[in-house]
């Protein structure tokens, strides 16, 4: 599949999904599925990104998309650099803005960020000459997760507009959850919420989804549930009593996905926590998309990172 | 120096008096307010077409000095105000080391005095360190001068020491200034709990949190006698609150901040996590706001306040959730109130000159606020129609910390006197 000529993005870097348009969304998803196919070679290797240097500064641990970053780098043959929290001198009380200043004497072309304060993207977007690609910022956006969640509901469904999802869990600490609602009213999908009223942010239902305390009533008819990680470590104290109680209520058990369409698919951001949002059952069963997620997240990944380098002019795939 | 102001539209809302006068100033007095008043040997300062005001009074500043010079002191504080058009600034006691005791309160005083061009009122610390456990030494820096007390920075938490406060300052006749916010409910909030903390991923401070302290110092204020003044009210409910206990005779007064009148918590979005938009109170949603603006025309709010609060660039330039709170504001607030207030006709200029002035005198207790003959020439001028564009590049502050950068502002304060002195002079 090419992207549509004339279609680009019109953002110099990726700091959200807010800003982005459907047109945008499309040609990032497009672009995904041609990378999707270089994963699949014996030699999984594209000179696309020969000579550009990538710095992924992971200012919060999180292993799972920093190697997925790290592989998208690698197979598009981008020279990468990793600075991750332990290593770097932010333990040591240097500031965002002097870590940024330093990378930039490196000259990196991108600099992948991940990092607990909402924000800090921006901050870097506004403070260097880099294109900034957001790997996740507190509970603000993480972007590449909502675009690697749409291209696998895409995948498994066909389509993006009309379907009906369902998301469940701690919406208040939940970056994904933002990225998805926004990308997910982009492209006209029904997007349905449930949690503790305890982890319910004020004011969701402004971004155009529905949003209800019982999960059932979410998940009637959904082709896809989308499950949240119950981020025990952001936890506000007392949001729940019992990570027992917790389970009753919102964990997604196979009886539950009954109530859903007959081929819905059940995602989930990972890491799971198996008994706590989610039965092992469900997680490892035959309605779980959760490991394609992964597979999907690194074609997206190298579309972005692609995307964003000038795209068009250089060649795709040889 | 004697002087001689000719020609201005004079505003004392102390003496309801608004119309064309003459100002006469001598050893640094108000001799008189009159028609065609002699030069004589006075220098003459025509005036025609400016507002001549009671000398301004900001109740609400953090002058940061003992402690933290490098982001302001007694010159540049003292600097920044006068070009804001205040004559007179109340300072918060949160300064290192707190103001809890006679000896820092004369530090500060003679500080003020020999270094200072505005005058300076210190306000004593509600207890020991802020640290709301114990009374401070009250009565001792009453003697030293302090015309408030306030722990502001912290809320003074426990019931029980406001009530401590309320009562024991009835001998004083000082009001008990809180900072009312519940932090067992706001907890690690960097903005305003609402859609656009939703959105944008950061924690939220809900409204409530400072509506329960304002709710249970009205009550401990009616029940002590004492007298309770609510710094930067910023929500609807709140100012509700103080609404109806004044209605009922408590003695109760609040202000409110020009960022609070300008500017909603969309700010924070539109900014994109600017840490300017960042301070305690945070940024209200719009039906806050208008409340703050009908609390302004209709009397129950009793006094504009900018906050000040100087922060280095550095400390600023951090992560939002990791910023201090605060903004500067004492050259901008005249601006915003003529702007957004005045010119928007909200406000005549008498409600508005009476906000800077003879309320915050009434409410500290200080003999000034007015152009009766006899008491320190204390004067603002203000220009309703210069047209100022906001550049902090400019400021006298020490610090650069402010949401304005580039906004276009109507009216401005154009000289500043104070006892007979010109501290500022910026007309063109
Ligand atoms: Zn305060
Ligand atoms: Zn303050």
């Amino acid at each position: 599949m090419t992207p549509e000529p004339g279609v680009r993005l019109r953002h110099r870097h990726l700091l959200g999904i807010e800003p982005l348009d459907a047109g945008e969304i499309g040609l990032i998803l497009d672009t995904a599925e041609s990378f999707l196919e270089i994963s699949t070679r014996p030699i999984k290797k594209v000179p696309t990104l020969r000579g550009r240097t990538i710095v992924n500064l992971f200012m919060e641990p999180s292993t799972r998309t920093r190697s997925s970053f790290e592989i998208a780098e690698k197979r598009l043959s981008a020279d990468s650099l990793n600075f991750s929290v332990s290593g770097s001198s932010v333990s040591k009380g240097e500031s965002l803005l002097d870590t940024a200043r330093n990378l930039e004497a490196m000259a990196p072309d991108m600099i992948v960020v991940r990092h607990s304060a909402a924000g800090a993207p921006h901050m870097l977007a506004r403070a260097c000459r880099s294109i900034i690609v957001n790997a996740g910022d507190g509970a603000h956006e993480h972007p590449t997760q909502a675009l690697l969640d749409a291209f696998t509901m895409r995948q498994k469904k066909g389509k993006l507009a009309g379907l009906k999802v369902a998301i469940v869990g701690d919406l208040l600490h939940s970056r994904v959850v933002r990225s998805n609602i926004f990308l997910l009213g982009k492209v006209g999908a029904e997007v349905h919420v449930s949690g503790p009223p305890t982890l319910i942010p004020p004011g969701l239902d402004r971004l155009g989804v529905k949003v209800v305390t019982r999960m059932e009533t979410a998940l009637e008819g959904a082709d896809v549930i989308m499950m949240l990680r119950v981020q025990r470590e952001r936890m506000v104290r007392g949001a729940f009593p019992s990570v027992r109680e917790y389970f009753n209520l919102y964990g997604l058990t196979e009886e539950r996905v009954r109530l859903a369409r007959k081929d819905v698919i059940v995602m989930h951001p990972g890491p799971i926590n198996r008994g706590v949002e989610i039965a092992a059952e469900v997680a490892d069963g035959p309605t779980s998309v959760i490991l394609d997620q992964v597979t999907n997240g690194v074609a997206v990944r190298m579309a972005v990172l692609y995307l964003l380098s000038g795209g068009a002019g250089s060649e795709l795939a040889s | 120096m004697n002087w001689l102001l000719k020609g201005g539209r004079v505003v004392d809302p102390a003496a309801r008096l608004d119309a064309v006068r003459d100002v006469l100033v001598r050893d640094g007095k108000i001799v008189r307010v009159g028609e065609s008043i002699p030069a004589d040997n006075s220098r003459v300062l025509d005036l025609k077409g400016k507002v001549v005001a009671p000398g301004f009074i900001d109740m609400h500043v953090h002058l940061r000095e003992p402690g933290r010079e490098d982001e302001e002191t007694m010159e540049s504080g003292g600097a920044a105000a006068a070009a804001g058009g205040f004559t007179s600034i109340a300072v918060m006691p949160n300064t290192d080391p707190w103001n809890d005791s006679q000896s820092v309160t004369e530090y500060i005083v003679s500080q003020a005095r020999s270094r200072c061009p505005v005058n300076v009122y210190p306000i004593g610390c509600v207890s020991k360190q802020g640290k709301g456990e114990e009374l401070a030494e009250i009565g001792d820096m009453v003697k030293s001068g302090i015309v408030a007390i306030s722990d502001d920075g912290h809320p003074v938490a426990s019931a029980h020491l406001m009530r401590m406060a309320l009562e024991y300052t009835r001998i004083f006749g000082i009001p008990v200034i809180d900072h009312c916010e519940e932090r067992s409910l706001s907890c690690g909030g960097v903005m305003h709990e609402g859609f656009h903390s939703t959105l944008l991923g950061l924690k939220g401070a809900p409204a409530a949190s400072e509506e329960i302290l304002v709710a249970r110092d009205l009550i401990l204020a009616e029940m002590t006698g004492g007298r309770i003044h609510i710094a930067h009210l910023s929500t609807r409910r709140s100012l509700e609150k103080v609404r109806e206990a004044k209605a009922r005779g408590i003695a109760v007064t609040c202000e409110v901040t020009p960022h609070h009148f300008s500017l909603t918590d969309a700010a924070v979005a539109e900014s994109h996590y600017d840490t300017n938009t960042k301070m305690n109170p945070p940024l209200r949603e719009e039906s806050d706001r208008q409340a703050m603006l009908q609390g302004l025309a209709d009397g129950t709010v009793d006094a504009i306040a900018s906050d000040h609060a100087p922060h280095n660039r550095i400390e600023k330039e951090m992560e939002f959730d990791q910023a201090p709170f605060g903004i500067l504001g004492l050259e901008t607030s005249v601006s915003l109130a003529l702007d957004r207030l005045f010119h928007a006709g909200l406000l005549d200029l008498t409600r508005l000159v009476g906000l800077y002035t003879t309320s915050p005198a009434r409410i500290l207790g200080l003999e000034r606020g007015t152009l009766a003959a006899g008491v320190p020439a204390d004067i603002t001028v203000l220009d309703l129609e210069k047209s100022v564009s906001v550049d902090q590049g400019g400021f006298r502050s020490k610090s650069r910390n402010a949401p304005y950068q580039g906004w276009k502002l109507r009216g401005a304060p154009v000289l500043t006197m104070v006892g007979g002195r010109i501290a500022f002079d910026g007309r063109s």
